[in-house]
């Protein structure tokens, strides 16, 4: 069974309709991206899984529990975080206290103190600077602070909103690898991005929306090979 | 060079400046003046210092609540002020129990510290309830709705408070070891006026460190920079709300108290209406949303009020200078909105999500 389903979800701000009967399921230890243009719903549909956006219809089931009951903070609390879009430092904390707010929904003193270690081992920059206020930090550290921060409530399930957005290309680079890395430590991704091409490399599987709806499912490499994938979201003739 | 000059060359910006400096040149002259004509001893200034510093503290201490809640929700609670009057105006009665008794000056301290804890939780409990009824529906309205709303708040709150306890005017019963006098730096001040700023300051003290060092005081300012983010965290942004009314109306209470022991003079329901203005215009003057700045815009508005009329506006020859406290107030809060919205420490209120 999927550790996480959504079913023919429909959400709206005011009177747009920004999703139109969404469906699309995560497996434990997988990454699933789902790529698009703008306003196309990618944001929208991490909004209603995290709860800050309530679906008018359909399902969000996690681990086989209904998630639309609940509201937006204690979805941390069954196991899933989330790196929103524009990253969403605290800017007047410092990197620390960030961190610190990554695991407000722990109470583990030792197990937090075990995992500030480990984010700072997989973002030895973050270390550097872990007393200055997050506001100060570049791009890049910003960026890395907002994926150990959501790390910080050793979820099961991350939700990545746009990790390359406004980074150099060396540092696109670097965000993908960390990707990579938290997979490989057992955390399930759904990933939205911009960049396909760096997504669908990174990925297992994928979606494709356009304006609210899903057009198109398929593996990654399915995807990458896709001719009209490739022309719309890969740049290629 | 003079072309580009008269250009951008613009008469508001001039009066303004023209105004600015006028209002420097008047401080200057009545300085000099009230300084050179020599009329008051040091130990009368003295005295009128260590009043404005106690009076300071207590603005400071209501200033708090104002800025912890813009802080938060970016509204105005203008009923702030009538929540520091319900916890003075209740404990009157108890201090009073406690003076028939003899227990207030037998164990003053004692007396005096649990005076402030039914102050502190009758503000406290009120400010929670008008946060809850009056407020909490308006989550998510035009911010000039719930800024509407505080005001007939604080209405409602006076005519409740009028009904309970009546109109007349009641003081707190003096406590003899509060007024003896102690000698500091050489002059002899009440001990009243040390112990009012000493406690002050240790409360928020107290308040700085719970916002800055506990896991609920981060989580304060992390809803105070994104709420959404915040929710993400975890963080009930629901429950932040009540408990940044809780603490500013525990601190009013306090306030409530010290006043009543600082000054002799009777309240009654409408106490809070001028000392709430003056908080807020502290909470301004230091820049509303900064905790640091709300107590040292306290402590500045309190000493203007006492050093002001005898050392700038009598050198100006102003006659019956005592009386424009309130005026020399009111005027610094509308000369920072023009000059410097943001208050001392303040970032500019347009880079807030406003």
């Amino acid at each position: 069974m999927a550790m996480l389903e959504l079913n023919d979800v429909h959400a709206y701000y005011g009177n747009i309709h920004a999703l139109k009967g969404i469906s699309i399921d995560v497996s434990e230890g997988e990454i699933v991206t789902l790529i698009g243009a703008n306003g196309a719903g990618k944001t929208t549909t991490l909004k209603t899984i995290s709860g800050l956006l309530r679906p008018r219809q359909g399902e969000v089931s996690f681990e086989g529990e209904e998630l639309t009951e609940f509201p937006a903070h204690e979805i941390v609390y069954k196991g899933i975080a989330m790196v929103p879009e524009g990253r969403g430092i605290f800017s007047k904390l410092t990197v620390v206290e960030n961190l610190e707010m990554g695991a407000y929904s722990r109470s583990d003193k030792d197990g937090i103190s075990s995992d500030l270690d480990r984010v700072f081992t997989l973002f030895p920059r973050l270390q550097e600077r872990r007393r200055q206020v997050a506001g100060t930090l570049s791009g890049g550290e910003q960026q890395m602070l907002a994926t150990a921060r959501a790390l910080m409530a050793r979820p099961r399930l991350l939700l990545m909103d746009e990790p390359s957005m406004g980074l150099a290309p060396v540092l696109v680079e670097s965000v993908f690898e960390t990707i990579q890395e938290i997979k490989d430590e057992g955390t399930t991704i759904l990933l939205v991005e911009q960049n396909a091409h760096m997504a669908l490399q990174v990925a297992d599987r994928g979606y494709v929306l356009q304006t609210g709806e899903i057009v198109l499912k398929d593996s990654a490499q399915g995807l990458r090979d896709n001719a009209e994938v490739q022309k719309a979201y890969l740049g290629m003739q | 060079m003079l072309r580009r000059y008269l250009e951008r060359f613009n008469w508001l910006d001039f009066i303004l400046l023209m105004f600015r400096v006028v209002i420097l040149v008047a401080i200057a002259i009545g300085i000099f003046n009230s300084v050179r004509a020599a009329k008051y001893t040091d130990n009368q200034w003295a005295t009128l210092v260590f009043a404005g510093l106690a009076q300071g503290s207590i603005y400071a201490l209501i200033a708090m609540g104002y800025t912890l809640v813009y802080g938060i929700l970016l509204m105005i609670n203008f009923a702030h002020g009538e929540i520091y009057m319900a916890g003075a105006l209740t404990v009157v009665f108890i201090a009073h129990i406690f003076n028939d008794s003899g227990f207030l000056n037998a164990q003053p301290l004692l007396a005096i510290l649990i005076m402030i804890v039914i102050a502190a939780a009758v503000s406290t409990i009120l400010n929670v309830v008008v946060e809850r009824l009056a407020y909490k529906p308006l989550r998510g309205a035009p911010r000039l709705v719930p800024l509407i709303t505080a005001i007939g708040a604080s209405f409602a709150l006076q005519y409740t408070f009028r009904g309970l306890y009546g109109a007349q005017y009641r003081a707190y019963p003096e406590v003899k070891a509060l007024r003896e006098l102690v000698t500091v730096f050489g002059y002899k001040v009440p001990l009243v006026q040390l112990v009012v700023p000493a406690s002050a300051l240790v409360l928020m003290l107290g308040l700085y460190f719970f916002v800055e060092r506990t896991k609920m005081g981060k989580a304060m300012r992390s809803v105070s920079e994104d709420k959404d983010v915040a929710r993400l965290m975890g963080i009930n942004i629901d429950r932040v709300i009540v408990i940044t009314f809780a603490l500013g109306g525990a601190l009013a209470g306090a306030a409530g108290v010290f006043n009543g022991l600082f000054r002799p003079q009777g309240i009654n329901f409408y106490m809070g209406f001028f000392p709430g203005l003056k908080a807020f215009t502290a909470a301004v003057l230091g820049g509303i949303g900064n905790i640091a700045g709300a107590m040292v815009g306290g402590v500045f508005l309190g000493l203007l009020e006492s050093l002001g009329p005898n050392l700038i506006l009598e050198g100006l020859g102003i006659p019956s200078v005592n009386q424009l406290k309130d005026a020399l107030s009111f005027t610094m809060l509308v000369l920072i909105l023009i000059f410097r919205p943001q208050g001392i420490f303040g970032e500019r209120l347009a880079e807030k999500k406003a």
